[in-house]
């Protein structure tokens, strides 16, 4: 079975929730949505105080090449457009709305019915996912268009759809693919017309046997598309390992998938692009793993953008108790939040709560040299090195030693046996030798 | 037995002479110029390696100061004044103690300032506030910072040169140098929060929440309100004290002043930070 060559880790999967059938999260009182969910520049809002808005009207709208729309994902009224405070505590300006009633946009198709032909252009394709705020839902939130407008001289050859979801305890690209199933061979099509490919590798870890099995029966009526089981292994979600488990290519330092000829979306993508296409709807809700062990319900939830995530885990029966630490995100990458009134992004996968005893963190010890973190960087780098590197401000060094490259999947940090704070200071490193870069490119 | 020790010392001797006269000539010719004033310099200056000046070293700055034949431009902090400047000192700008802006979670994920600063806005909430992790004292060659324990903020001693080593180190720009003032009296801002005044007090009782009164009181024009935080230029203040009597939330801290004849809020003030 396929899986990427170098390094790797495997933590416990704990997917507790995968049983789970998505469920629709009942509309909150009030959403609060943040001008910054996607990579790149922060949206301009369109929308001013008193406004009436409904479900799906774009509320603001993404300035620059790489930046994306969003649109309103209740209907009522706009109360105010002012800083709320994000996963990490920093203030940033969202668009307040007060729901009333649940009054979509008319042009929105709200029919079960499966849409099997997309009568678009590729260009009219690449317009729609950008004026409908699409972008990657696996997480980096990259905006989806850009990845559709392949650069010239550069040609395409495969389109790789990541439904690995190789995060511990997340669920929710899972449950979108034993749900979805149909929707999404619709929306790998209109990606693979969008790029001109006639090839499609969904690949999926075996730790979900019935999504490869179900996937692989609607595959073979679809032309092109081919499931491709995977060995599992964190961070096989990772787009560069993806491709490597894959079509066995290696993107270049520094350089993008297509580079290869890859382009790599995620299972929620395609079902985000199948409804922007085919229904008309815009990004305004994404399925949400909410789980832990220490919750008693834990389960997969159809969220509305701008829900607090304190609602949702009042909802699944989550009670404050002292020494909890509430994730955005899965366990290996996601971060703490440090309040639990924040609003459901278009990058939350999940929220989990891990109580303090299994969060707790090692103390620190002296490196002993057992070279294990570079024995699972997945991308080939020194991690021990870099992190003095950057503990020291050798930058230049560091960005000799392609620090920049760092996928900052902790691979390395959760297997140090000596607890050794290894990703916080390559964290620190990689900012600023981006710093550093962007200076000499001024001068 | 004497012939061999006899011979043994000539060839050594001739070796020697030999060697000598070679080295002589190859160092001669390989000669390096350094100007002997570089070593006397070098020599006058602490020898600590700080930075403060810019230069990589002591070394460094004595190659420059050579070089340039000048002292224009070119100071050593730590040294003393070699022109007429007003020595400095580093003043943290933040009195989020545990007291007066307590912690609402609890973090434990980072282990250094610079960490946490990436991370999240502090346990406090405030984004701007000191971190308490003691970055600042990690970079002290002098041994002029520690951390209180009980107030979580650092403390600067009369050990500090003002190299300017924990500003730099200090990720979110708490710590400043100022003016050390004459008696060592010294009166500042002690907030960096640029939030409006409502939100910086959730965080922290003793905010500046940019009311702009201190502005006013001022005879001096030494004060300036920027979103939302006032500032005071220490080459303009005089140290009238006017500000801090006027100050509602006791941001504003005087140091090393003789007790006031009516007390105002001495509690705020003296408590934590130089």
């Amino acid at each position: 079975m396929k899986t990427f060559k170098i390094g790797g880790v495997h933590p416990e999967e704990n997917k507790l929730s995968a049983g789970k059938p998505i469920e629709v999260f009942p509309i909150p009182q009030k959403v609060y949505i943040p001008l910054s969910q996607s990579l790149g520049a922060p949206s301009k809002p369109v929308v001013k105080k008193g406004d009436v808005v409904k479900v799906g009207q774009m509320i603001a709208q993404g300035e620059g090449f790489i930046s994306s729309n969003i649109h309103s994902s209740v209907s009522g009224t706009v109360v105010k457009v002012e800083d709320y405070p994000g996963a990490g505590g920093y203030r940033s300006p969202a668009i307040f709305i007060d729901v009333e009633g649940d009054e979509w946009e008319e042009s929105i198709d709200r029919t079960e019915a499966l849409n099997k032909e997309c009568a678009l252009s590729p260009e009219e394709i690449v317009g729609r996912l950008k004026s409908f705020g699409i972008v990657g839902l696996g997480g980096a939130t990259f905006p989806s268009h850009v990845k559709l407008m392949v650069p010239a001289g550069k040609k395409p050859e495969f389109l790789i759809i990541n439904g690995v979801e190789c995060e511990p305890y997340l669920t929710s690209d899972h449950r979108l693919m034993m749900e979805h199933g149909e929707e999404l061979m619709v929306g790998i099509s209109i990606l693979m017309k969008g790029l001109g490919v006639t090839k499609a590798f969904i690949g999926i870890e075996n730790n979900k046997p019935d999504a490869i099995g179900h996937l692989s029966k609607l595959a073979s009526s679809w032309p092109g598309i081919e499931v491709h089981p995977l060995k599992v292994k964190y961070p096989q979600g990772g787009e560069k390992q993806l491709i490597k488990a894959l079509v066995n290519r290696e993107v270049p330092s520094g350089k993008l998938p297509i580079e290869v000829g890859c382009v790599v979306n995620n299972v929620g993508t395609a079902f985000a692009v199948y409804e922007a296409v085919q229904k008309n709807k815009p990004l305004f809700e994404r399925v949400v793993t909410v789980t832990g062990k220490s919750i008693p319900t834990p389960g997969n939830f159809m969220v509305r953008i701008g829900t607090l995530v304190s609602a949702l885990l009042v909802h699944s029966g989550f009670s404050a108790e002292d020494g909890l630490k509430v994730i955005g995100g899965g366990p290996m990458m996601g971060k703490a939040l440090t309040n639990l009134d924040v609003p459901v992004v278009k990058g939350t996968s999940g929220i989990l709560v891990m109580p303090a005893s299994e969060s707790k963190r090692m103390a620190e010890q002296s490196c002993i040299r057992c070279s294990r973190c570079t024995t699972v960087c997945p991308m080939g780098l020194e991690p021990f090195q870099l992190a003095t590197e950057s503990e020291r401000a050798f930058y230049e060094l560091a960005e000799k030693d392609r620090i920049l490259d760092c996928i900052e999947c902790g691979s390395c940090h959760y297997t140090c046996p000596s607890g050794r704070h290894l990703l916080d200071h390559i964290r620190v490193g990689k900012a600023a030798v981006a710093k550093l870069i962007r200076a000499r490119a001024a001068k | 037995m004497n012939e061999i020790i006899i011979y043994s010392m000539i060839t050594l001797a001739g070796l020697g002479i030999a060697s000598a006269v070679i080295l002589y000539f190859v160092a001669q010719k390989f000669k390096v110029i350094e100007d002997p004033r570089i070593d006397i310099v070098a020599d006058i200056l602490p020898g600590a390696n700080c930075g403060g000046c810019g230069f990589a070293g002591c070394r460094n700055f004595a190659e420059a100061i050579v070089k340039a034949e000048s002292l224009e431009g070119l100071a050593c902090p730590v040294g003393g004044a070699v022109e007429a400047t007003e020595p400095k000192i580093a003043v943290v700008r933040c009195n989020g103690s545990k007291a007066h802006a307590p912690a609402k979670v609890v973090f434990d994920s980072a282990s250094r300032c610079s960490f946490a600063h990436s991370l999240f806005s502090g346990e406090s909430g405030c984004p701007d506030g000191c971190l308490g992790l003691g970055d600042c004292v990690v970079s002290c060659h002098f041994d002029a910072l520690h951390i209180d324990s009980e107030t979580g903020l650092p403390v600067v001693n009369d050990k500090c040169v003002a190299c300017g080593a924990c500003v730099k180190a200090c990720p979110r720009g708490v710590i400043e140098l100022r003016y050390k003032g004459k008696k060592d009296r010294r009166v500042f801002v002690s907030c960096i929060n640029t939030e409006k005044g409502a939100i910086a007090k959730k965080n922290c009782e003793v905010a500046c929440i940019g009311c702009g009164k201190c502005v006013k009181v001022c005879p001096f024009d030494a004060i300036t309100l920027a979103n939302n935080l006032a500032y005071i230029d220490f080459e303009k203040c005089k140290l009238c004290r006017k500000c801090v009597a006027e100050c509602p939330t006791g941001a504003i801290h005087e140091l090393n002043f003789p007790t006031r004849k009516e007390p105002v809020a001495t509690s705020e003030q003296s408590d934590t930070t130089t």
